[in-house]
This record gives structure tokens, C-alpha cells and sequence, in this order.
């Protein structure tokens, strides 16, 4: 759900496994763990670089990268998409195992939850097959203090063999020990003996038979003893990976396919068919994790997951789980709408007023009408607006939003209204997709990677752009309180701007289902495959962190994105309203060239006009229209949401111009970010097209209806 | 198979069982696996989605949801 470096593109990483250290001594690490283990909290607090943590699995969608300092060296963090195992099921899984066996990692950090250690050990054991080279970090400890887990850590890194490091990486605890033992492993310093995993006598045999011929064939370049037991496993997408890595196809070796043949006939002599191995393998790995937290962790209080129980008893209860989390995304829209008008008319006073002061500067320095034009009026305006109608509910939005995220309630969502994406033939994950699309539908896209069937990954990646992203939440609050709202006037003001929000939300939502299920009963046929979905420990959520995180993270990024943006477009629309071909400007030429199509949809030109100008970003689209507006009739100091409406009302809107507006927001073309990250993660100029075409036509179509149908009712 | 296993779909809310045999294969199979989801390992039904489906596990420490389609194919005996 975050803005980040690397969901808006500049992810470093992406399919690639070696890194570039920039001096020898550097040290580059992997961090991997199972997702919700606050992996990225630790990564963040190592590497200090604004990377969002998340809740649900695949936070991490692509690899981010990050750098820290210890002692005298340079160390590399990787920070890789969270997984439960390494035996690649999806796309995820396989980028993640690809960077641990192939990316020459000096050492590989595992995060694991104290609160859930025989889980998570099951991918230190993975690891640990494939390199020596691990440190194992064990946080949360005081999530398991709280319920009473305690864990015996001196012991656990004798088992294991690497050293084990408890933290709490949210307040930073036990960091510092982290990187010193990282610092040890990577530098050799510390040798590690890790734990012998063995299998059966006769899948031993099997290995032994390999490895000889392996270890001739790829020289110490990756672990024998764990090549020999994929090839016996036969993962065919790992041969892949494995021959990209080598440069050549292992396989090719007519020795080794030899003697692959009689191993697994071998096995198979020994009542061992090819799939049962992945099942002995599987459950040596899950035997040693038991056999490890029964001789490690304590429970002294047998019912530690009581509280958790029982909030989800009433959070995702079949009376209230859906009228619970209904409730809980009106009360985020109320208090942002409550909370935004105030601090929004002060910051447009402030920032109107500097406009005059540089009217009255221009002017006294006698500088040329078009200068000041283009600058102020163009520029200096648009951003003044975008500032004041973007900032103040954002910055109230993103952190309630995060909030929600944090304390786990999230993946709820995804399990209250798993059902209807059955339904809809959809993805259960699809659900989480969609939630990451609330922050951003490019970040929403990537992070369809963790749904592992094609067909219904290109189902979420088109319907994505149905929920309303960061950019457009301004648009339809602003609309919502100064239009919706507003025609109601008095007490109920901000609360029926809150049913409208919401029901916009739900309609995004509906339609997602709608749009999905179509898909899967015509050109993406197919019937939902299986998922598994982990509910998370609730939090505490750290406040402090929250408020500073979402808004260094979210608001000042997308508003960044969209000051970089508005300012050019502010320009541009300046020109186009003052260049004129035969006393006609070329905005209003466009407008009305796109008029009688906007009417039909409920619209105007120049609202048409400012959705397509908005293409970058939909942050700026209402700035746009204020801004032709403005610029083609009469000239308004906007000092107050009521003289932006005051403006809308004089250029011939009524609240059904509001809802059309709202409609269309709501279901357009997405922005020339996602398009492109779409076009990225389709590797298809058709699935692009197609994700510019389907939301756009949903939205022609329900304008078309909604406006003409409240037309020909008579209701404005 | 054993005539006494029954599918975890079938686990009434609140009780404990015993994990018996799998009947998934390919990828649900190992998704499965990776839950922990081995022979004897025990499960408790937690608790059904506000519509009916899913349905939340205890496996293994963790919460998991579960389709009806994927609990049907872990067969289990009582606890």
C-alpha cells in the first residue's frame, strides 16, 4: 500500500540476482522471512530508508534495497519479498530463494515472529540447507513476553548452529547485536556450524549418488548436497533459475541425468514415488521445527491467543463483521472530512495570500503580463490549489488508514469478504491486492504478484483501478464535502459527504466483483484456485511511528508527485486558455470540441478535458478544472471551499455534475503510472490496453445511465 | 483410505483434530505442506467468515483461512 521508491519504478532488483557493491570490502545481505514477521520494521531500522511494513503476505513485492554502516563496512541490505517457504509456489517465493541461493548474499538474516516460532522455523530450515551463512532474528519478543512465550535463545542457536538474535526492531532493541553478529557471519569472523538436516536412509542415498558429479559440474559455486536434492525433487522452475544462474543447463550432462535415472529409481525401489518425496522433505523440515520449539519455547500461559480470539470473535463475527468494518471506513472518511475543512481554508489563505504579494511583486518589478500569467496565475495557482485541497485531508487519511493496517485488522477484510471474490471466481488474495490499491493502484498492481494463477492475477492487475487510490481520494472528498455535502447543508454536512464517500467505496468494490466475475465467465475463464490466508497476532500500534511514517511516506510523497506534476500542467492549461486561434483560446476549443460528449455523461468539457490533462496523476484533476475555469471566465479569489462551489455552481454544476464527476473518478482509465506498471507486470500491450479500456467503458456506461436517468426523472 | 477420517471441512467450530492424509496434490499440495499441515499434526476450527467461508484455523501456532474447497482435501480424524 505504500508509496514507495519501489512501487512507483525505481525498485532496484527486479528479476536480477547479483548487486553491484561499490568497494570489495562491501557486504551485500539478504533479509528474509515469513511476511508479518516485521521484516521490514527491521529492515527500516537498519537501513533507515522509508520502506512501508505491511500486514499481509507479499508486502515486500519486489526487492527493495537499503544501505548501513557498521563498524568499518558498508552493508548492503536486500530486503526480499516475504515467504513462508523456499519451495517456490509463487512468483514471490522463487525471486525470494533465487536471492538466498543465487545472489551470493555474504550472509542471510531470517526474521522470525517469537510469537510463532515452529512456524517460522521451517523457513530458517530451508535456509539453512542452502547456506551456512544465516543469522537468525527473532522479533517481536515483546509481543511473546505479553503472552507469556518464553524462549530459551542460547539454546535455539545451539540447534540451529548460527547465532540467534532476539529484538524488537519497532523501538529498535537488540539492533545492534544484530549487525554485530551480521558483521561476524558476513566477515567470516564467525563460522557457523548449522544443523545437519537428514532425510531417510534411502533419499540420503539418493543424494550421495548426485553430488559427486554435481560438485565436478558447478565447482563450488552453489551448495552440492542442495542442487542434488531439487534435481531428485525436479522443480522445474528452479532447474530454470539454476540454469540462468550457471549459464548452462546441469541437465545437459548426460553423466548426471544417468545417474539422476538410477537415483530415482532407487527411491522408487525403496517405496518412494517422485511425489512423495516433496512430502518426506516437507515433513523432515516440520518434525526438526517441533522438535526444536519443544526443547526452546515455554508457554506458561497455555491460552496466549485468547485476546486475539476473542477480538476476532467480534471483528470478523458473522452479526458484525461486516457492519464493523463498514463502520470503521465511514468513521476514517468522517474524520478526515470533519477534520480537513478547517486546516484546508486556513492553508488557502495563507497560500492566496503569498499569491497576491507576488502579483504585487511582478508588478513592481514591471515584469511582462504573460510572465506573471504563466508563473502565478499558471503555475503559482494550481499548486496553491493542490496544496490546500490535497494536504489536509491526506494528512489525516494515511495515518488512520495506517492505523488499520498496523494493528492487523486488514487481512480481516480480506477474510470477511473472502466469499464474494469466490463468488467472483476471483482470488481470496485479490481482496489484499485490492486494499494495497487504497494507497496506490500502481503499488496495488505490483503486488498481484502474490497471487500465484496467471488468470487470476490478471484479473486483480485489471480490476485493480475500481477502488480509489490516494490520488483521487482528494477528488472525491473534495467534491463529496464542498458539493455533496454542501446541497445538505447544516449538522449533516459532513455526515452525508460520509455516506457518499463510502458509498462511492462500495461501489468501487462491487464493481471489482462485478468486472472479476465478467472476466472469469469470458476471456479469463476459469475456476478460483486454492489459498491460504494467515490472520495475524493484532498489534499495538505504534502512534508516534504511524503519524510520522504516513506522512513522510504517503502524504509528502504523493503530494510531491503531485506539486512535480501540477506545476507543469498549470502551466500548460494557463497557455492553453490564453493562446487563442481567432479569438478562440485552444482550452476553450478543446472544451467544447469534448462538450456534448461530457453532457452526455453528466459532465462538461471541460471536466472531460481535465481527466484527460490528469492522465499523469489523478491528484490533479480538480485543480484543472478549477484552473479552466477560472481561466475562461470570470477571475474568483478562492478563499473558502464555499467559493469553490460558488465557482462550480456559476460554470452550471449541480450536485448530479458532482456524482457524475465522483462516478468518473471513481471508474477511469487508471494514471500513466499504472498503466505503465501494468505494462510492466503483463509483459502485454493487450492487457495494457485492456486496463485502460475496461474501467473507462464502466465508467462511460453508469455516468451515461445515472445522468440520463436522473434527467429524464426530473430530479435536477 | 480409512472410513474414520472425515474432511477438516467438516470440523465443527471450536474443536480439535488430528490431521490424517492429504488428497490435494501439486500446488495446493505443497501450499498445504508448508502450513505444516504433516500427519498427526493437530488443528482447531476457529472460527467461519462472516458469510459462511472461509473458515480460520489454529495450525501449528498460526491462524490460517481456509476455502471449504482446500479444507475438504485434509482428511482428519477426531482429537
Amino acid at each position: 500500500m505504500g508509496l514507495t521508491s519501489q512501487s512507483t519504478g525505481t525498485g532496484v532488483l527486479d528479476s536480477e540476482f547479483r548487486i553491484e557493491r561499490s568497494t570489495p570490502g562491501d557486504k551485500v545481505i539478504a533479509l528474509a522471512g515469513n511476511p508479518n514477521v516485521g521484516k521490514s520494521t527491521v529492515f527500516n531500522s537498519l537501513t533507515g530508508l522509508n520502506q512501508h511494513t505491511g500486514n499481509w503476505p507479499g508486502k515486500t513485492v519486489t526487492n527493495a534495497l537499503g544501505k548501513y554502516l557498521h563498524k568499518d563496512k558498508n552493508f548492503y541490505m536486500i530486503d526480499i519479498p516475504g515467504t513462508y517457504s523456499l519451495m517456490a509456489t509463487s512468483a514471490e517465493e522463487e525471486v525470494a530463494r533465487d536471492f538466498v541461493c543465487f545472489g551470493k548474499p555474504d550472509a542471510t538474516v531470517v526474521v522470525a515472529d517469537a510469537t510463532c516460532l515452529e512456524r517460522n522455523l521451517n523457513l530458517v530450515l530451508q535456509t539453512l540447507e542452502i547456506t551456512d551463512r544465516v543469522v537468525v532474528c527473532i522479533n517481536l519478543i515483546d509481543e511473546a513476553k505479553r503472552k507469556k512465550i518464553s524462549i530459551d535463545y542460547s539454546a535455539l542457536s545451539k540447534l540451529l548452529g548460527v547465532p540467534v538474535i532476539p529484538t524488537v526492531a519497532r523501538s529498535n532493541k537488540g539492533l545492534t547485536e544484530l549487525m554485530d553478529a551480521v558483521y561476524e557471519v558476513a566477515n567470516k569472523s564467525l563460522i557457523t556450524k548449522p544443523i545437519k538436516i537428514t532425510y531417510d536412509k534411502s533419499i540420503e542415498h539418493a543424494i550421495k549418488m548426485l553430488q559427486p558429479r554435481i560438485w565436478e559440474l558447478v565447482d563450488g559455486m552453489i551448495n552440492n548436497r542442495w542442487v542434488a536434492l531439487k534435481l531428485l525433487d525436479g522443480d522445474p522452475a528452479l532447474l530454470k533459475s539454476l540454469e540462468k544462474y550457471l549459464g548452462f543447463n546441469l541437465l545437459d550432462d548426460n553423466k548426471l541425468l544417468e545417474l539422476l535415472d538410477s537415483a530415482k529409481k532407487h527411491l522408487a525401489n525403496n517405496g518412494i514415488q517422485p511425489d512423495q518425496l516433496r512430502d518426506k522433505i516437507v515433513s523432515r523440515l516440520v518434525h526438526i521445527a517441533e522438535d526444536i520449539t519443544t526443547n526452546t519455547v515455554t508457554f506458561d500461559n497455555k491460552q496466549y491467543n485468547c485476546t486475539d480470539r476473542k477480538i476476532d470473535g467480534i471483528l470478523t463475527s458473522r452479526i458484525f463483521g461486516i457492519p464493523i468494518m463498514l463502520g470503521l471506513l465511514a468513521l476514517v472518511f468522517w474524520l478526515t472530512i470533519e477534520g480537513a475543512n478547517v486546516p484546508s481554508g486556513i492553508i488557502a489563505d495563507f497560500l492566496f495570500g503569498i499569491e497576491a504579494k507576488l502579483t504585487e511583486l511582478f508588478m513592481s518589478a514591471g515584469s511582462p503580463e504573460w510572465l506573471h500569467g504563466i508563473l502565478v496565475l499558471g503555475m503559482y495557482r494550481t499548486l496553491a490549489w493542490v496544496v490546500s485541497v490535497m494536504l489536509p485531508p491526506m494528512a489525516i487519511f494515511f495515518p488512520l488508514f495506517t492505523l488499520l493496517e498496523d494493528s492487523g485488522y486488514l487481512p480481516r477484510i480480506a477474510f470477511n469478504l473472502d466469499n464474494f471474490f469466490k463468488k467472483a471466481c476471483a482470488h481470496g488474495k485479490q481482496a489484499l491486492t485490492m486494499c494495497m490499491g487504497f494507497g496506490c493502484n500502481a503499488a496495488g498492481v505490483i503486488g498481484c504478484r502474490i497471487i500465484d494463477s496467471p488468470r487470476e492475477r490478471l484479473i486483480a492487475i485489471l480490476t485493480n483501478v475500481f477502488v480509489p487510490c490516494n490520488g483521487r481520494f482528494p477528488t472525491l472528498i473534495a467534491i463529496g464535502t464542498i458539493f455533496i455535502g454542501g446541497t445538505v447543508g447544516g449538522a449533516f454536512k459532513s455526515l452525508s459527504s460520509t455516506l457518499v464517500l463510502t458509498g462511492i467505496v462500495l461501489l468501487g468494490i462491487f464493481m471489482t466483483l462485478l468486472v472479476s466475475y465478467t472476466l472469469s465467465k469470458t476471456i479469463l475463464k476459469g475456476l478460483p484456485s486454492s489459498f491460504t490466508l494467515e490472520l495475524p497476532p493484532y498489534r499495538r500500534p505504534q502512534v508516534g511511528r504511524i503519524i510520522i511514517r504516513s506522512i513522510f511516506d504517503r502524504t509528502l510523497f504523493v503530494l510531491g508527485r503531485a506539486v512535480a506534476i501540477a506545476a507543469p500542467a498549470g502551466l500548460v492549461i494557463w497557455l492553453m486558455a490564453n493562446i487563442k486561434v481567432s479569438d478562440i483560446s485552444l482550452l476553450t476549443y478543446s472544451a467544447n470540441f469534448l462538450d456534448p460528449f461530457g453532457k452526455l455523461l453528466g459532465m462538461d468539457g471541460y471536466i472531460m478535458m481535465a481527466f484527460i490533462l490528469g492522465l499523469p496523476a489523478n491528484e490533479i484533476v480538480v485543480p484543472i478544472i478549477i484552473m479552466s475555469y477560472m481561466a475562461s471566465g470570470s477571475m474568483l479569489e478562492l478563499e473558502a471551499l464555499e467559493d469553490l462551489r460558488n465557482l462550480l455552481v456559476s460554470h452550471g454544476w449541480t450536485w448530479l455534475t458532482g456524482v457524475c464527476v465522483m462516478l468518473f473518478s471513481l471508474m477511469h482509465f487508471p494514471c500513466g503510472t499504472t498503466l505503465w506498471t501494468i505494462r510492466k507486470e503483463t509483459q502485454s500491450m493487450k492487457w495494457t490496453l485492456a486496463s485502460f479500456a475496461i474501467p473507462t467503458a464502466a465508467g462511460i456506461i453508469i455516468c451515461f445511465i445515472v445522468a440520463n436517468l436522473i434527467r429524464l426523472l426530473g430530479l435536477v | 483410505m480409512n472410513n474414520q477420517y472425515i474432511p477438516l471441512s467438516l470440523l465443527p467450530i471450536g474443536k480439535k483434530a488430528k490431521v490424517k492424509a492429504l488428497t490435494s496434490d501439486g500446488t495446493m499440495r505443497r501450499r498445504m505442506l508448508d502450513l505444516g499441515l504433516i500427519s498427526d499434526t493437530i488443528v482447531e476450527a476457529l472460527q467461519k467468515s462472516p458469510s459462511g467461508d472461509p473458515t480460520a484455523y489454529q495450525i501449528r501456532g498460526a491462524v490460517i483461512a481456509l476455502r471449504s474447497e482446500e479444507a475438504s482435501k485434509i482428511m482428519i480424524e477426531a482429537y
